[in-house]
């Protein structure tokens, strides 16, 4: 049998019990590598359950910095005789499957084409730990510590990694570091190690979204940042998988930074709702009060929120919501992932409505899209809905650092002040659009003691906020609000596009967690002669960009995490080219991040028993010379 | 139908401490039905504010959806006014009361608004004591969709199509003073000399204010057997006059009947009641709930202020936030600035 061998290349996966504390182990197996500057990226595969159900942690090492997921997996740790037989099942040719050999093996469970290594994880444990817990939780720490002699993880790495978890905690550390070396001893002594794959130091370079200077974090901790630096003073929410860490993490940063030194008093106010309803109401009237106030929700919580949108879109409030997007629909699937809130989003509520969405990608851009959002807002008084996903907020990525220029100022938008008021001639028109941009000024409640109050409502006004059923009135606002949806385009983030080296009319699109397994789909498809340009979309509406990516090509992949393809659909609904024929659907909707295998496979099928017959490679410059 | 309101106004008109009239306070003309109650809770309103000497400016106006909710544009045109979605104004109010906590907060809902749709966000906003005035005009009917029953239209009671409501009423006042409201009123719009004096005593409050103000519907549940029928509250209205007496003033009045009975609101106004029933303590949430059953089971309905917590911790002092509205900060306050993102960074590689 031939062993795989690869160094700082492979997929290891652990099974585990939920809530038997394997993720904090998990976790530390993952940034030490992290912290050997190999390319790392874990993710959690858990299910919607507190304690007692199978649950999976995957980690992809890809010395090319590859961040998706892969497909396929090299190595098994197996700690749940509940799904052993699955895990067996799932380990790739040549790969390894480590388990808690306290008891041997089931027979049927051996396979002639893969390396077992058996570890009596619970037998030392037994032998080292009087207490339940402890020998519950030291069994993570020890195959961490077997992994490390295994896999030639730094020993001294690892050590500093307990040490900064438990700071402040030092009586931990000790025991920690004489877990991870019960594992370790017991791997040398018994094993060849390392195995044929292992990891070596090396410098993490991440590639594709970014080249950079790498951190390790999660989408939904990034995005609380970027709402504590815009400013949000008033966040309203409704407890809902995967969004719930956002306001947590909100709350963390809030209690250390926005203290009054003076009075020890709160310079935020967090409230949790009774539903979301009443969180998006929350927001809607602080915004219209004049402070930043944002929630965040998932998809369930964003069809409750569809009526308030609504409201928020023609009563022109400026309003930021997180969308951390899971598998639908109704309750879905709680704790899986998907892309499939974005034709919801787009247009969430009755009559006509459209909202601004942005995609991010990275940390980083969680972070710089909610500040961004919060701009946004006020700048065009709507709603501003930022789609995140569970795989990019509750799992850690590496992305580059957080970002924030020193003199960045909000743009608070078109408010008048009291003395904007007394030196208007004309009579204040909440609606009128004075500067042709479709944007109408505002002001806030209590601003002038007898100008610029006026009546806010979600049914139709005259351009001085006074109630009429008029229905030219009507059609006059319903037009400036698509006028303001016009000005939006020149204002949210652009789309990301790369040439292929080589001439092509064959396109790839995508969006937010699809584009780095995309980006390296793209990479196996050109080894193979078949070569795409490819457009990372940031925001709704699209902007022109968007529509000559389009033009440009033939054909074009939208490679997307839902059933029905839904972002193809808001492309040919929201842009003047006809493209019908044109966009292909390249689809996974099975709950878990797609991988780079699956997409370059769906492509491949389609280029090689389409009947599209792949250009001949000539590079630009030779078309040219043609 | 064109309506044309009056612009003159008496020159010798009384003003009140800030020089205004009357007039200042009004809003545009009511497109109610002609008798509607809530024209007339919107004139006490007016008359409130007046009275009180309150900025027009300072107070937002609130509202959900139905005839009530169309009110706001009835009263106090200098002030902001939101009216949202059906059911939800409770969040609304929230959110801006957070944002700004210098404001006065006028809630309008109706029994519909209130009681069915919003029921939950009714619940709510009481648990949390946010620093409103919330006044629902309850008739018992859905007025603006033409008649339908409503959730506090009593058992037995028959509608607009003479069938009668079998389901059990839902009682605001009493609902709001079991899960924790800290002021709770009831009136009926007919009756101005006590509810002026009323809302006064709920704007000074602080905290939630509940105003449960029979308003009836003159179109669709004015009937003699409706519970919510001008005639109704005429016969079975057990008033128990109020007197609001604002910060600083000299208290001057005098009234005979029954017991006199007088509460220090937190900014040292003074409500003057004149109870029927000496065994009732109003600051006394059992004696409160036992008092408006009492009469209920005599058919009667008791109106005045049932319920009061005068010290309590509103909404802001339960979240610590800062004295200063929270919309008045900017970068400087609320911005950690790029250093502190340094030490991020650094702790996540």
């Amino acid at each position: 049998m031939q062993a795989k061998q690869s160094i700082n290349d492979f997929v290891i996966k652990f099974a585990n019990v939920n809530g038997t504390g394997s993720a904090s182990a998990n976790s530390m197996f993952a940034k030490a590598i992290f912290r050997m500057g190999i390319p790392v990226s874990p993710r959690n595969i858990f299910p919607s359950n507190i304690q007692g159900m199978p649950t999976w942690y995957e980690v992809r090492v890809s010395q090319d910095g590859y961040l998706g997921r892969r497909g396929g997996i090299d190595i098994m740790v197996c700690v749940n005789p509940q799904s052993i037989k699955r895990d067996v099942a799932e380990v790739e040719s040549g790969g390894y499957f480590i388990y808690d050999s306290t008891k041997p093996l089931d027979l049927r469970l051996v396979r002639d084409d893969i390396n077992y290594f058996g570890i009596p994880f619970t037998d030392i444990c037994l032998r080292e730990y009087t207490d339940a817990r402890q020998r519950l939780l030291f069994k993570n720490v020890i195959y961490v510590g077997a992994l490390s002699a295994l896999l030639n993880i730094e020993f001294n790495v690892l050590k500093d990694l307990v040490a900064d978890q438990f700071k402040g905690k030092e009586k931990l550390i000790t025991p920690n570091i004489y877990a991870l070396e019960l594992g370790y001893q017991y791997a040398v002594t018994h094993f060849d190690c390392p195995i044929g794959i292992h990891l070596e130091r090396g410098h993490k370079l991440a590639k594709h979204i970014e080249d950079f200077d790498n951190i390790l974090m999660d989408g939904n901790t990034a995005a609380a940042l970027g709402a504590v630096y815009a400013g949000a003073t008033v966040a309203a929410w409704y407890p809902i998988t995967p969004s719930t860490s956002v306001v947590d993490a909100f709350d963390k940063y809030c209690r250390r930074l926005r203290i009054d030194p003076g009075t020890g008093k709160k310079n935020y106010a967090i409230i949790q709702a009774e539903d979301e309803l009443s969180a998006l109401g929350m927001v809607i009237g602080a915004n219209w009060n004049g402070a930043r106030a944002f929630t965040a929700t998932s998809g369930p919580g964003v069809s409750l929120m569809s009526e308030f949108l609504g409201l928020a879109y023609f009563a022109e409030v400026p309003t930021v919501l997180i969308d951390v997007q899971r598998a639908g629909p109704s309750t879905g699937m709680p704790t899986r992932t998907q892309q499939s809130d974005v034709l919801m989003a787009a247009y969430a509520s009755h009559g006509d409505t459209k909202h601004v969405l942005l995609f991010p990608a990275t940390p980083a851009e969680c972070f710089s899209m909610t500040v961004e959002a919060f701009d946004l807002a006020e700048r065009l008084q709507t709603p501003i809905i930022i789609m995140s996903d569970l795989d990019l907020g509750m799992n850690e990525w590496m992305s580059p650092p957080l970002e924030f220029d020193a003199d960045f100022k909000y743009d608070r938008g078109k408010v008048l002040s009291a003395a904007d008021l007394d030196n208007m001639e004309e009579r204040f028109g909440r609606y009128k659009d004075v500067d042709g941009d479709g944007i109408p000024y505002r002001t806030y409640p209590g601003v002038h003691p007898d100008k610029g109050a006026y009546f806010t409502r979600g049914t139709s006004r005259d351009e001085y906020a006074a109630y009429t059923e008029d229905g030219d009135e009507y059609v006059r606002n319903m037009d400036r609000l698509l006028r303001k949806f016009e000005t939006a385009k020149s204002l949210v983030p652009e789309p990301k596009i790369k040439q292929s080296e080589m001439e092509t009319r064959y396109g790839a699109v995508f969006f937010g967690t699809t584009a780095s397994p995309a980006y390296e789909a793209i990479e196996i498809l050109e080894k193979e002669g078949i070569d795409l340009d490819t457009m990372r979309i940031r925001s709704f509406p699209f902007n022109h960009e968007v529509e000559q990516f389009i033009r440009e090509h033939d054909r074009i992949f939208v490679i997307e995490q839902n059933r029905d393809g839904q972002m193809r659909r808001l492309m040919l609904n929201e842009t003047s080219v006809p493209a019908k024929e044109k966009l292909i659907p390249i689809l996974e909707y099975n709950g878990l991040p797609v991988t780079a295998r699956k997409i370059a496979g769906m492509i491949r099928n389609y280029v090689t028993h389409g009947n599209v017959t792949p250009l001949t490679r000539r590079t630009a410059a030779e078309e040219l010379s043609a | 139908m064109t309506f044309v309101k009056p612009a003159f106004r008496h020159p010798d008109a009384p003003r009140n401490e800030l020089g205004r009239s009357r007039q200042d306070y009004e809003g545009g003309l009511s497109t109610l039905c002609a008798g509607c109650g809530h024209d007339s809770v919107s004139a006490a309103i007016i008359d409130a504010c007046f009275e009180l000497n309150i900025e027009p400016h300072k107070v937002a106006k609130l509202s959900g959806i139905g005839c009530s909710s169309k009110t706001p544009a009835y009263f106090l045109s200098g002030s902001h006014s939101f009216n949202s979605v059906h059911g939800r104004m409770p969040s609304v109010a929230t959110g801006a009361n957070l944002a700004n906590r210098d404001l006065i907060y006028i809630g309008i809902s109706g029994d519909g608004d209130t009681a069915s749709i919003g029921l939950g966000q009714f619940a709510h906003v009481v648990r949390r004591n946010l620093n409103m005035t919330y006044i629902v005009e309850n008739n018992g009917c859905y007025g603006l969709t033409k008649g339908q029953d409503s959730a506090t239209m009593d058992t037995g009671t028959p509608n607009k199509k003479g069938d009668l409501n079998m389901y059990s009423p839902i009682d605001l006042a009493r609902l709001a003073i079991e899960i924790g409201a800290t002021f709770v009123g009831r009136s009926f719009s007919g009756d101005k000399q006590q509810l002026i004096p009323l809302i006064k005593a709920a704007i000074s409050h602080r905290g939630f204010a509940l105003l449960d103000v029979v308003s009836p519907c003159v179109t669709f549940n004015n009937h003699g057997e409706s519970t919510k029928s001008y005639e109704h509250m005429r016969s079975a209205n057990t008033d128990m006059p109020v007197d609001f007496v604002p910060m600083r003033q000299e208290i001057t009045a005098t009234y005979d009947s029954g017991a006199t009975c007088e509460v220090c609101m937190h900014d040292g106004s003074v409500v003057r009641l004149y109870k029927q029933d000496n065994d009732y303590d109003i600051e006394d949430r059992q004696s409160a709930l036992e008092a408006t059953s009492h009469y209920a089971k005599e058919g009667k309905i008791l109106t005045g202020l049932l319920y009061i917590q005068r010290d309590s911790e509103e909404l802001h002092d339960v979240l610590d936030t800062a004295r200063r509205p929270l919309n008045s900060m900017n970068e400087q306050q609320l911005c950690p600035g790029p250093r502190f993102l340094d030490s991020i960074n650094a702790g996540l590689r």
